[in-house]
């Protein structure tokens, strides 16, 4: 914060010299805070260069560490003390409900734009008619397949879980007889994490187990088709997939995948472009479809991840924060951010451009894999999300590690939450 | 030196001199540790929510235990006090302090005696043992994390290439493992610094009554119980309060290490995520009260308990 102060003090300077000699334009300098993932830090420089040229403002990124939950603490901590530092947040896909009444509502200013977004998308940023936050980017998880393996014993990639899980076994069994004795069927995330929320919610919904908490603010967890759900991957733990697999996150499992040690592995697209590294042992033997379905007829579900860039309501300079707002949210920077970091943009016409075709040709694929996206129960549960989401992957968790059975905890799970829930979100 | 307003002694002057050299560590110590704590105190009384920090209103002590009668008739009960998941923390705790801390003593007692006794290149090896002290938590934590990872961990590989286990372990997470692994990196963490305590404490031991016991013909082991022991028992009483007010709040080890499951989560880490992660920031500050009263307890009852058998009438 000493830094921060340091540098907004100088800008304050700058701006008092300005004012002092007569600048040409109100200049004024605006910090973006966001995440840093591998090499966001250095092309997030060249991606707001031209917006910088065009109104003459400068952008100075703060970035933070990689885990959500820890930017989640600090951000919130950093709101709920008016902090004027940061005058721009890049958020989460789930936490607009949660920091709403810190953000300026963006609805006139993006009266254009937003509907060149996929409405989920902008849904899912929309709390009470306010529009918190603009969408960058979006992510949506899909299943990771080796075409060599599944050529290899004559299997095509599952449409349904019982497939998925019939084709990892077989698979396995048969590689581990040739003594690769460290390969497993299906890696995934069963950490007890928000990420476990996102994997157990696609296994729910797939199975037509509904969505947690409905967008009515309904909780409807405890159902047959749930309970089947978890225990089909309660299933997988210690067969297909290793016991370790309920400490994994995206990482670990990652690092089962692309050592070659997984048949099949669900993660986010970012994994594609890692996956096709020079040092990856799986480099041009994978390929990705959508996640499987529960039975023939049911449809598929990715959970709705994404990140989104929000204006602070404590910000001195805020007409320059939304303008840069739109432009990082518009088609040129998502367009940028798509060839560069292999982002998924959120504009629908982009997954038709030829550029971002020939430079990523996995993100017009991907655009299937993201019209199942399924959001998490952040808008109807509101500022309850994150208790709602840790007490769902703990039941969960329970039940994939043996303590207790599908049915009791799920039970347990829509008490807790009636309880939580209590008149109303 | 005595002057004309004799009135005032020699030490009562010196106690007023000392007051203003000690006054600028106790407002110091206010500012750092009493007042902290008064108001996380005062904030568990409150329904203060962590997105609007100045705008909780008093509910007395509802965070802890309410009890409400429905319309029904039924009558339920909210609370820390009532809450599965805080006593689960607690057990968790103080199950991990316990063990903690009794082999960390053990080992370290051990490791003090070794270090105590002449050999060469004594310095070189006080200094080596101190290395996993000095490492910082997070980076230890996240080192053991690889370390026991089931797929490329080097303890599963070591373990299967000496055919000690037939089958890799996911140390970290399976709930029957997973407790035993943090208090696995604790004791490799901690032992040293008790160690080192403990050795402060073996050499003040004069040398003159070994080499008494020695003439005298008394068998080591009887030397060590009857010696040794009572007189470092001071110095091992300090260093086990010390290291139970740490173990009792362990934070960073579990939260790093295992995953963030019903087996491992200890009182600091459940008071944490209401705080922050839930918003509950008042239930969060009452949890940390009682954190604190549980801490207070057990560090009373041990000077308590240690002070009955320090004066005992067999050494008086």
């Amino acid at each position: 914060m000493t830094i921060l102060k340091g540098r907004a003090l100088r800008a304050t300077a700058t701006a008092v010299m300005l004012a002092v000699f007569g600048a040409p334009a109100m200049a004024v300098e605006l910090f973006y805070v966001s995440g840093a993932v591998g090499n966001a830090v250095e092309n997030f420089k060249t991606l707001v260069k031209p917006w910088e040229e065009a109104t003459g403002n400068t952008v100075t990124l703060v970035p933070m560490p990689a885990s959500t939950t820890d930017q989640f603490g600090q951000y919130r901590l950093w709101l709920a003390a008016g902090a004027t530092d940061i005058d721009l947040y890049q958020t989460d896909v789930i936490w607009a409900p949660q920091l709403a009444d810190h953000f300026v509502d963006l609805t006139e200013a993006a009266k254009d734009l937003a509907p060149t977004h996929f409405p989920s998308i902008i849904e899912s940023q929309t709390v009470n008619g306010k529009l918190v936050a603009l969408p960058i980017f979006t992510d949506a998880p899909a299943l990771y397949y080796r075409k060599d393996l599944l050529d290899k014993y004559g299997k095509t990639p599952p449409k349904t879980w019982a497939e998925l899980t019939e084709t990892a076994q077989f698979i396995q069994d048969a590689e581990r007889k040739e003594g690769k004795t460290d390969l497993w069927g299906f890696v995934w995330q069963g950490n007890a994490y928000e990420g476990l929320t996102a994997d157990a919610l696609e296994w729910i919904k797939s199975y037509g187990g509904g969505q947690i908490v409905e967008p009515d603010g309904t909780i409807s967890v405890n159902n047959p088709n749930a309970v089947a759900a978890l225990e089909m991957a309660k299933s997988w733990v210690g067969t297909i997939s290793p016991e370790g697999v309920l400490a994994y996150q995206e990482e670990e499992s990652r690092g089962v995948w692309q050592t070659g040690n997984a048949v099949f592995m669900r993660n986010w697209p970012y994994a594609y472009g890692l996956g096709n590294g020079e040092d990856s042992a799986v480099k041009g033997l994978f390929g990705v479809t959508t996640l499987p379905v529960g039975k023939e007829g049911d449809t598929s579900a990715a959970t709705l991840g994404g990140w989104n860039v929000a204006v602070s309501k404590y910000s001195t300079k805020q007409e320059a924060a939304i303008s840069l707002a739109l432009y990082l949210a518009g088609p040129e920077a998502q367009k940028q951010r798509a060839i560069a970091e292999s982002n998924l943009p959120t504009i629908v016409a982009l997954y038709d451009d030829p550029d971002i075709a020939a430079a990523q040709p996995i993100i017009p694929q991907w655009k299937d894999v993201f019209l199942n996206a399924v959001p998490r129960p952040s808008a109807p549960t509101l500022g309850k999300y994150n208790e709602v989401s840790a007490k769902f992957w703990s039941a969960v968790h329970d039940t994939l590690s043996g303590n207790g059975t599908a049915a009791e905890n799920l039970e347990l799970l829509e008490a807790d939450l009636t309880d939580l829930k209590g008149s109303g979100w | 030196m005595a002057t004309k307003d004799g009135g005032i002694s020699l030490s009562r002057q010196r106690q007023r001199a000392a007051f203003w050299f000690l006054a600028p560590m106790l407002a110091a110590l206010f500012l750092v540790a009493a007042w902290p704590l008064l108001r996380t105190i005062w904030f568990s009384l409150t329904d203060t929510l962590l997105s609007d920090l100045y705008g909780g209103e008093w509910i007395g002590f509802n965070n802890y235990l309410s009890i409400r009668t429905l319309e029904s008739g039924r009558v339920i009960y909210r609370g820390t006090l009532v809450d599965p998941a805080w006593w689960n923390a607690v057990w968790n705790t103080v199950r991990f302090a316990f063990v903690s801390v009794l082999f960390e003593t053990l080992l370290g007692l051990i490791v003090a005696l070794v270090l105590n006794a002449e050999f060469k290149g004594r310095g070189l090896v006080r200094a080596a043992i101190l290395i996993p002290w000095a490492i910082p938590t997070i980076v230890s934590a996240k080192m053991w994390a690889w370390m026991l990872n089931d797929q490329f961990g080097i303890i599963n590989d070591m373990m299967l290439n000496l055919g000690l286990i037939d089958q890799k372990i996911a140390w970290t997470a399976s709930v029957d493992t997973a407790m035993y692994a943090v208090l696995m990196v604790d004791i490799w963490k901690t032992t040293p610094f008790m160690a080192l305590l403990i050795l402060a404490g073996l050499q003040m031991v004069p040398r003159d009554i070994y080499e008494a016991a020695r003439l005298d013909g008394i068998n080591p082991v009887r030397v060590f119980f009857k010696i040794t022991l009572p007189l470092i028992r001071p110095a091992l009483a300090v260093a086990i309060i010390f290291r139970m007010l740490d173990a009792l709040r362990i934070f960073d080890l579990v939260y790093v290490l295992t995953p963030n499951s019903a087996a491992t989560k200890t009182m600091s880490v459940i008071s944490r995520e209401n705080m922050i992660d839930f918003d509950k920031f008042a239930y969060g500050a009452a949890q940390s009260t009682l954190l604190f009263a549980i801490i207070a307890i057990f560090v009373s009852l041990y000077i308590w308990l240690g002070k009955v058998d320090l004066s005992g009438e067999g050494q008086r």
